[in-house]
């Protein structure tokens, strides 16, 4: 049994422009220490998705259901949802300059956290335990920085104070949403390895939020790709990087920025992601993909499986072979993405679709 | 060791502004007003030529000004305001007497206005858009726009005059000294106490309920959910806590400001504090009670300055004072 599995999870906010529906039916699973990295552009609803399964969407009408160790977490009672954040999920943010609270003592807050949980824990035993905690995550002489307050550390120690909160209480799972996102790059990569490092101390499992597939590539098992509120892709890293099937997760990989210490993308997605209130009609993606085909217009493509074997899924009407392609047909392809011209687009998926044998080729 | 240095310099510019006002007020009623007007309201308006002397030497009226000056300044220095031009005695055992009553309603009404305007500041925030917080909205823009004498009247019309009719002699106005025991003192002081705090509690209560529903969109109250504590502790622990340094800021414009509004409030209920005093003082053309009043006024702010500021640098660790 996974630890989590997630099943159809819908999430929509009705709002006074109109009904935005953040999360649009994903299924996925997370076993047990393994690491599950949730990839897509800003809006595209990972935060929503993983909110909701703490129950931290409010006003969110909810949908689905995310069995966890046997308990639906949807629907799940206040009391009930109280044990389990941050005692068998806990949560590290993106902005560590304002996730942790400005007026308490850091130490404080990771003592609150403990105590909260277990009420037989002194104060005297809670402030040793957040000691050890701030050593473990790197942080210098922590009997002393206990008693600093939020101010006093730097973003990426805050991050590190953040991350220590997170694992205080040895949760099965972490939620780190986009942790390294507003901290510089040399910095980005200490979290990203300190929390590998801690992730295989532990066995915890991990569902890393990121826009940026370079960080899913360092600490990733697998990759859930989401647009506009759906998976488009689903598949180990492996299949990800190598035998990518959907154009956003082609475009994604094209996006990838030169070097973690520069933000010049090798090349933008073309377009905008669409408005969650009104959505296209048929694939969500249609505006942006080079590849759009009349039925993508109409018809709304489901996750099914790329291969046979199955763990390989995309939401694409693209045929398997497309996976990957001949040197020419991507030379073809990548033309094609940057001139945005559809209509030739079209012209490529069809010969493709037309001899997949002779013009489809794995290039993993 | 910074909090003494803090207190140290701010005493001093406060000395310094305390120096400034009274020396400006100084000039304001004894330079800018021709003797013969100042001895003529003393001695009153028929008044012979030989007693408008007599008033003038008496009252040393005819030195040069800056002698004046000095003199009123040395007698300031001494914590002495000079004697009363009304009644034959020195000012401050007029402040003495009258001070208590001032104080009570300062104090008592402050409370209860800060008391009441988060209550419902933070009942309407947690509950927005609900009945009680469109119905504190109604509450708020009335408390806003009536003005106090108004409050006062309906409150004595309404509470008093009825408790009264029905033979119920409690509520009582006047002043009852706190000597003369806790009932009587607090007969007295409640309706003082409720109409400050009608007028004043609703910007507390506007202020506490924006205050709070912003800190609750924060990040940080979204990581203290996720820590997994009760919706109780989020919010009076985290929201709360957050939200109170605005309503400490104004608290300290506020109270600063008070003595000057509680005139209307000692007058309605005649509660012969230094407020009603000085009104009565302005009439009767006493000026070493009116110049006090406006020191003492002075002294208020900026002490209440100084208090909020240590108040702000204990409530947020991130300002320091210095
Ligand atoms: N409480 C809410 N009410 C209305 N709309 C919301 C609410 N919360 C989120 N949304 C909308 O849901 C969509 C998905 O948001 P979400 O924060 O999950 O995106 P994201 O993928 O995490 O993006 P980012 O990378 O910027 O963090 C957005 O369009 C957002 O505006
Ligand atoms: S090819 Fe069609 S189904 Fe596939 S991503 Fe493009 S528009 Fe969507
Ligand atoms: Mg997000």
């Amino acid at each position: 049994m996974s630890l989590l599995e997630v099943t159809d999870l819908r999430v929509s906010f009705p709002t006074a422009d109109g009904v935005v529906q953040a999360v649009r039916g994903v299924s996925f699973s997370v076993e047990r220490g393994q690491t599950l990295g949730i990839v897509g552009e800003s809006g595209s609803g990972k935060t929503v998705l993983t909110q909701t399964l703490l129950g931290l969407t409010p006003g969110g009408q909810i949908s689905g259901s995310a069995m966890f160790e046997g308990k639906n977490l949807v629907g799940l009672s206040p009391r009930a949802m109280q044990r389990i954040r941050g005692k068998e999920i806990s949560v590290i943010f993106q902005d560590p300059l304002t996730s942790l609270h400005p007026l308490y003592k850091v130490g404080w807050q990771i003592c609150e956290m403990i105590r909260s949980h277990d009420k037989s824990v002194t104060k005297k035993q809670a402030i040793e335990r957040a000691v050890e905690l701030l050593g473990h995550v790197g942080i210098p002489r922590p009997r002393e920085r206990v008693n600093d307050y939020p101010h006093q550390f730097s973003g990426g120690m805050r991050q590190r104070a953040m991350i220590a909160m997170a694992i205080s209480l040895s949760p099965k799972l972490i939620i780190a949403d986009e942790p390294t996102t507003a901290l510089d790059a040399t910095v980005q990569a200490q979290i990203l390895e300190l929390l590998l490092r801690l992730q295989q101390e532990s066995d915890t499992a991990l569902l890393m939020i990121t826009h940026d597939l370079g960080v899913v590539a360092d600490i990733a098992d697998n990759v859930l790709v989401m647009y506009a509120g759906r998976a488009a892709e689903k598949a180990s890293k492996r299949d990800i990087f190598y035998q990518p099937h959907h154009p956003y997760t082609k475009g994604l990989l094209e996006s990838i920025p030169h070097s973690s210490a520069s933000n010049d993308r090798l090349k933008p997605i073309t377009g905008q992601p669409p408005s969650l209130i009104t959505l296209p009609p048929g694939c969500a993606f249609h505006p942006r993909c080079a590849y759009v085909m009349d039925r993508c217009l109409v018809e709304q493509p489901n996750l099914i499986p790329v291969a046979d074997a199955g763990e390989h899924k995309s939401a694409c009407f693209l045929p398997t072979a497309a996976v990957g392609l001949t040197e020419e047909a991507e030379d073809l392809r990548k033309q094609t993405v940057e001139m945005g011209r559809h209509a030739q687009a079209v012209k490529v998926a069809e010969a493709i679709a037309a001899a997949p044998e002779s013009e489809g080729s794995v290039i993993a | 060791m910074s909090t003494v240095r803090f207190l140290i310099r701010r005493i001093l510019t406060g000395i310094v502004v305390l120096w400034l006002v009274s020396s400006a007020t100084f000039f304001l009623f004894f330079a800018a007003i021709p003797v013969q007007d100042v001895a003529r309201n003393l001695a009153g308006r028929a008044a012979s030529p030989a007693v408008l002397q007599e008033t003038i030497n008496y009252y040393g009226l005819e030195k040069p000004i800056l002698v004046q000056y000095g003199h009123f300044l040395g007698n300031l220095v001494h914590g002495n305001f000079g004697n009363s031009f009304y009644y034959q005695e020195p000012v401050t055992t007029i402040i003495k007497q009258d001070l208590p009553a001032t104080i009570s309603l300062v104090i008592g009404g402050t409370l209860l206005w800060l008391i009441a305007g988060l209550a419902v500041g933070i009942l309407s925030a947690t509950r927005a858009r609900s009945l009680f917080d469109r119905l504190a909205t109604v509450g708020v823009l009335a408390g806003i726009s009536a003005p106090t004498f108004v409050v006062g009247e309906l409150l004595i019309l309404i509470v008093y005059t009825q408790l009264h009719q029905h033979g119920i002699g409690f509520i009582e106005t006047g002043y009852a000294g706190i000597t003369s025991g806790v009932g009587p003192w607090l007969g007295t002081m409640i309706l003082p106490w409720v109409t400050l705090a009608i007028v004043q509690a609703a910007v507390y209560t506007r202020l506490s309920r924006g205050s709070l529903l912003d800190t609750l969109g924060e990040d940080s109250i979204r990581t203290a959910r996720s820590k997994g504590l009760s919706e109780r502790r989020v919010l009076y622990r985290h929201a709360v806590r957050s939200a109170m340094t605005p309503v400490v800021s104004q608290l300290g414009i506020d109270v600063g400001g008070l003595l000057g509004g509680v005139v209307v409030v000692e007058s309605v209920f005649g509660l012969h504090g230094i407020g009603q005093q000085v009104v009565t003082a302005i009439t009767n053309g006493d000026q070493p009670t009116v110049i006090a009043f406006v020191i003492l006024a002075a002294m208020f702010v900026v002490v209440a300055n100084i208090v909020v500021d240590l108040a702000y640098s204990a409530l947020d660790p991130r300002v320091r004072i210095s």
